[in-house]
């Protein structure tokens, strides 16, 4: 069975001075500041490809398999990867997902089509850097829709589609859309699809590490709250109620997404979920994000998302956890001002 | 997403450990138990033995805490996010029920020797229990086959492999035979195979948590020690050649598996990088065991389970670290093996 028994222990030990690091090996999560201040990192070791020497090459980082990140959870009990910073290592997925294509949809309907310069601009920056990506935007106003330049391999697609009075009419119709553009469309042009708000930017890396079968992203003001706080639908008579003692995490209904045929199903019963509801005279009290959050509930996703990559600096303390912002929000009188 | 009204809602956060809640309709007590939301969430959760709780009770009771690690002392992801399998990661409920809606079928293939009976008695009791089982035995003596009691939904296929004596201690052959049975009959009889070596037997639960497209084991000598000390196959004249600024983890040969088809993929891989080996005069080092080692840093695995998976109690002893001990060698100098 090969030549080493050491204990466990005595190697631990060992590699933490080998890597010249001094802090405490173990730091038991019991025992990190519960204060609403934020959780206070002990300084535990923590495996980031960021500290190789050899970040960049393939095989070359060392993964010992008894260290871990120890002051945040990345995995769900079902095995889905929750992606934050530190965690994935760029250079071997980016090999994985080479030849992908991404479609990232977003909906710029009447004053929204303002954030899109910025948006396009800071996607071009950040987001898929070196995969083939498609933007769909779909808009009342396909003469407003800026031009950006954009780099090899990507292009704009302008979708129009009519507008509607209410704002809620807007985000839930984005549902009935993109699952009817998934079938006519999506399936036939892209490998995964990206479904987000419009009054946002990229400020850091969003790459093929969210990608999988289906992913949802963690509201970035409800990663701490118990579960009988989450904004869940509560009324019985919705179709996206949930029970106070049910729910995982609370998702964010501005960041989803997965392969094509994932969203489409997601979609599809979330379209389908709010015509029975409008049928019935009643809309969830946060619209298209209710019903997200029941479709994910009782279909786990395969990835969950951070709050870095959903974040809004203005309304939140940053925690010292949160060491990326990649996806953030705009401020909407900024843009007033532009104009 | 919008703020809206939200400033009424209770946030910046609520403070201190999440909270301690009793769900009163639970209908059992261990599901009762299990709603108790503490530090140990997760230990608590996985209790052992069969699970009674109800369905519907099972999805809902567990919360799922963002801000407490459900391991702090491992690593529990690696670094193209393939999950690393340990006690406290997982729910096995929720397992259960995604691998039972699709009514998955595991196939169970042993290198032949050692007391088959032991491990399919084992198996009968720890392995994919509640799932449809196919024990595949390949033998050059099929009459020999002990009979043992199966559990329902659960076969044992007799595979008669001719040739002398000699290739059952060739663990080498083991990939040549499993790459022609996943063509000859696996891919159409099972969903997932799990591939074992001899001289194991089953502890404790191993079940559907293991299963996805490709995984492997690590070594219990090897999850402690550093890169240039693994094992591998240093020669560059072997076709399992691997640097010694190279590689994830060492895993071993006595535990690997995945879909049909990607374990067709790897056999196979492995059996054509021996064939090359042997034309040139070389055997590698450990074996296939070390050609294993040289396809799954070219092929990340898409899951990686932790020593608990196949552990030597006798050479290893049982350290913190490993909560469960759940695949076993056998002690070699035990007269009644049975009892341990």
């Amino acid at each position: 069975m090969g030549c080493c028994s050491l204990r466990a222990d005595e190697v631990m030990w060992r590699r933490a001075r080998s890597w010249g690091i001094w802090s405490p090996v173990f730091s038991p999560c019991s025992s990190r500041g519960s204060s609403s201040a934020g959780i206070i990192s002990s300084g535990a070791f923590t495996y980031s490809p960021l500290s190789c020497s050899c970040f960049h090459a393939l095989h070359t980082c060392e993964a010992p398999a008894w260290m871990s990140t120890a002051d945040v959870l990345v995995m769900t009990p079902w095995f889905a990867p929750i992606i934050w910073d530190g965690v994935f290592d760029s250079a071997i997925l980016d090999a994985q997902f080479e030849s992908t294509t991404i479609g990232l949809t977003v909906f710029a309907i009447k004053k929204y089509v303002v954030f899109l310069e910025l948006f396009l601009q800071t996607a071009e920056k950040h987001f898929m850097v070196g995969h083939r990506v498609t933007y769909y935007v779909f808009t009342d106003r396909p003469a407003n829709v800026p031009s950006v330049p954009l780099a090899e391999g990507r292009q704009v697609v302008v979708l129009e589609v009519r507008n509607y009075a209410r704002w809620q009419d807007v985000s839930m119709h984005r549902m009935k859309t993109i699952s009817n553009f998934s079938q006519e469309r999506f399936l036939r042009e892209v490998d995964y699809l990206v479904c987000v708000d419009v009054d946002m930017k990229f400020s850091d890396h969003v790459g093929v590490e969210i990608l999988s079968p289906f992913f949802g992203t963690l509201h970035p003001g409800f990663y701490r709250a118990a579960r009988n706080d989450f904004t869940y639908e509560r009324r019985p008579r919705s179709q996206a109620y949930i029970p106070r003692d049910e729910g995982d995490f609370y998702y964010a209904g501005g960041f989803f997404g997965g392969s094509v045929v994932e969203v489409l199903q997601l979609t599809t019963a979330c379209h389908q979920a709010m015509v029975v509801n409008q049928a019935n005279g009643i809309e969830a009290v946060w619209h298209d994000e209710s019903h997200l959050n029941r479709y994910l509930l009782y279909h786990k996703p395969t990835k969950v998302l951070s709050p870095e990559y959903l974040w809004d600096e203005r309304m939140l303390q940053r925690p010292p956890f949160l060491r990326r912002l990649r996806y953030v929000a705009v401020p909407k009188n900024h843009a007033e001002i532009r104009h | 997403w919008s703020w809206g009204s939200r400033s009424a809602l209770s946030w910046p956060f609520s403070s201190g450990s999440p909270a301690v809640r009793a769900r009163a309709s639970c209908d059992s007590l261990q599901c009762i138990a299990a709603c108790f939301v503490t530090q140990h969430l997760l230990h608590l959760a996985e209790s052992p033995g069969p699970l009674v709780c109800s369905p519907s009770c099972q999805l809902t009771c567990r919360r799922v805490a963002l801000l407490r690690c459900s391991r702090n002392d491992v690593l529990v992801l690696t670094p193209w996010l393939a999950p690393i399998v340990w006690e406290g990661t997982f729910n096995t409920d929720i397992l259960n029920e995604q691998f039972r809606l699709r009514n998955t079928t595991i196939g169970l293939t042993r290198t032949e020797g050692g007391d088959r009976e032991l491990f399919l008695q084992t198996a009968e009791k720890h392995f994919m229990v509640g799932h449809r089982v196919t024990y595949y035995v390949f033998t050059d003596r099929p009459a020999a086959v002990p009979r043992v009691p199966l559990g329902e939904g659960r076969r044992v296929v007799v595979l008669e492999v001719l040739g002398g004596p000699r290739w059952q201690d060739v663990s080498m052959q083991r990939m040549a035979v499993i790459s022609r049975f996943c063509e000859q009959r696996f891919l159409r009889e099972v969903d997932y195979l799990v591939c074992a070596d001899v001289d194991m037997k089953f502890r404790d639960h191993v079940g559907v948590e293991i299963l996805s497209p490709l995984f492997g084991t690590l070594h219990p000598s090897f999850y402690g020690a550093a890169r240039k000390d693994f094992t591998y196959e240093r020669r560059p004249r072997s076709q399992a050649h691997i640097p010694r600024d190279q590689g994830d983890f060492y895993y071993m040969g006595a535990l690997f598996g995945g879909s049909v088809a990607e374990v067709h993929r790897l056999t196979s891989a492995c059996h054509q990088a021996m064939a090359i080996d042997q034309a040139n005069g070389i055997e590698a080092v450990w074996h296939d065991e070390s050609h294993l080692n040289r396809y799954l840093l070219d092929h990340k695995p898409t899951k990686v389970l932790s020593p608990e998976y196949l552990w030597d109690q006798q050479l290893l002893g049982w350290p913190r670290v490993m909560k469960k001990l759940r695949f076993v060698a056998v002690p070699k100098n035990h007269q009644d093996i049975r009892a341990t």
